[in-house]
């Protein structure tokens, strides 16, 4: 019977159809109402001339992508240095070595500590701060400690994730490596942490996500990235423009990371929680 | 001389008694089951052994040498006393291969080629050849239990400790199991199991010991043991088995 179907299957398909009308439906009702309402709105010609206006689009675009190579830059020497300072943290707190101690008082102190201010205050304190010492040439760039206080507080947040990940191994898994005669140490480094880390990606990428964008916080201690350059050519044109072309090109890098990581964790949660109850 | 020997081993959890005054010796070679209702003391005292929990009072003898005092090096310890779990604990991130030579490479820094063809033997000598690339969670219980009994091995511990291996697997995965254990028993290692299972303990064991409420109640050949219990409290944890059915 190999043209017949189930049932079920049956059953399944018209839902299936049934739904995707509905939501066909719904969606032209909303997309028509916001394109009739909105240029209906009083003062839209003036908004519309200042911030989608397609000359200041194309003029502003090539600047700003050219001022977004610094955002990935200081992303991609921020993201390698988060994972392993906050991986470090993560295994200090868990040491259960009397002769760490301090390590893990430390630790403690520095993630508090890091969590319980605004990045931005963060970026202000060592960004300027640090420079304020007298350091000679390059090692006064405020780039650079800026980047290292957004290195610093997301390590903090990165460490509790991964502590959380290495929590969530089962002490039964430690039992069996050490009943093996391996050492915590080799416990930890083959045993928790490759189960541990695999665990945490997605929210590990969640995390990323926003720093990608939290990057634009170091433009307000100087460096002319992309937020900065959007601010100037506002102001010299005075058109809010630019700021829409930034926002489309964090977008284009922002969407396509949350995608994957909504990916990854609906991946995660089919491995390990098994058929959806409906 | 004992292999092991237990010696007035004591342990609590806070108020909780779990084991009372322990003694027991273990000959080289033999094979001795640990039963007794749940939470008598079974698994805590195969945990004890193999050191993953300290003892409170006593002491625990491994070829004569103090093995339970206190600050003993415990990672040389654990390479001559094998240990397998009820539920199996496989590590998931690593196929059957690389579970069995971890700790052979790592701890007796064995070449890597070596311990596998060391694991390959002793996968083919339980059945399990064609499974060296699977992950623990392609296997059925009864497989997975196999592969951790040959990863215990890959060791090559002097004694091995079981923990109710049998206890999580269905009935008719049962056997497969028992086989490998009844298979080590005639390669002449010592073994110590905690179990349920009665009629494998009354046929395979030399020395069964019944445990109840932290206390070795009742200990000797099986025959004797589970047929003429000598104490009252023996007696009844045996009819209870018997009612169930499952002596």
């Amino acid at each position: 019977m190999a043209n017949t179907i189930s049932r079920r299957a049956a059953y399944e398909r018209t839902r299936k159809r049934k739904s995707i009308a509905v939501a066909a439906a719904s969606s032209l009702v909303v997309v028509t109402a916001i394109v009739l309402l909105v240029p209906r709105m009083p003062r839209w010609d003036r908004v519309r001339a200042s911030f989608f206006n397609g000359e200041r689009f194309r003029d502003s675009f090539p600047r700003l992508l050219d001022a977004f190579i610094l955002d990935v830059k200081i992303f991609l020497w921020a993201t390698p240095s988060i994972v392993v300072l906050a991986l470090l943290i993560a295994m200090a707190r868990n040491s259960r070595s009397p002769a760490l101690f301090p390590i893990r008082v430390f630790s403690i102190a520095f993630t508090d500590i890091m969590r319980g201010v605004p990045v931005i205050l963060w970026i202000y304190l060592i960004g300027f701060g640090v420079p304020g010492l007298g350091l000679d040439r390059p090692w006064n760039n405020p780039l650079i400690w800026g980047s290292v206080a957004l290195v610093l507080t997301y390590s903090s947040y990165v460490a509790e994730v991964f502590r959380a990940g290495i929590e969530s191994v089962h002490e039964s898994q430690r039992a069996a490596a050490r009943s093996l005669g391996l050492s915590s140490w080799q416990t930890m480094r083959h045993v928790v942490l490759p189960q541990a880390i695999r665990r945490v990606i997605p929210p590990l990428m969640n995390d990323m996500v926003s720093l990608q964008k939290d990057v634009a916080l170091v433009s307000l201690i100087g460096p002319i990235e992309i937020l900065r350059q959007a601010g100037i050519d506002k102001a010299k044109f005075a058109n809010f423009t630019p700021y829409v072309v930034a926002a489309v090109i964090f977008l284009s890098i922002t969407i396509p990371l949350t995608r994957t990581t909504d990916w990854l964790i609906e991946r995660e949660r089919k491995r390990t929680t098994g058929t959806r109850v409906r | 001389m004992s292999k092991i020997s237990l010696r007035s081993v004591t342990k609590s959890y806070g108020d909780h008694v779990v084991l009372s005054g322990i003694n027991l010796d273990i000959t080289q070679g033999s094979v001795v089951s640990l039963i007794g209702p749940s939470g008598s003391g079974k698994s805590t005292m195969l945990r004890c052994i193999n050191l993953l929990e300290p003892i409170d009072d006593g002491e625990i003898l491994l070829d004569g040498v103090d093995i339970s005092a206190p600050g003993f090096d415990a990672n040389p310890v654990r390479r001559r006393v094998g240990m397998v779990f009820q539920n199996f604990n496989l590590f998931p991130h690593k196929n059957v291969m690389s579970n069995i030579i971890l700790s052979p490479t790592l701890t007796l820094g064995v070449p890597k080629e070596e311990a596998q063809q060391k694991a390959l033997a002793l996968l083919e000598r339980f059945g399990l050849a064609d499974k060296a690339d699977s992950y623990p969670d392609q296997l059925s219980g009864g497989q997975q239990q196999r592969v951790a009994i040959v990863r215990a091995l890959a060791i090559e511990p002097e004694v091995l400790l079981l923990d109710e291996i049998t206890s999580s697997l269905d009935p008719e995965l049962v056997g497969e199991v028992l086989d490998v254990v009844r298979e080590l028993k005639t390669s002449g290692m010592t073994l110590i199991l905690a179990t349920h299972e009665m009629g494998f303990a009354r046929e395979s064991s030399d020395v069964v010991c019944v445990l109840d409420g932290g206390q070795l109640i009742e200990q000797g050949p099986p025959s004797q043991v589970l047929s003429n219990p000598t104490t009252e409290r023996a007696q009844q944890f045996l009819d209870r088995i018997i009612r169930a059915g499952r002596l």
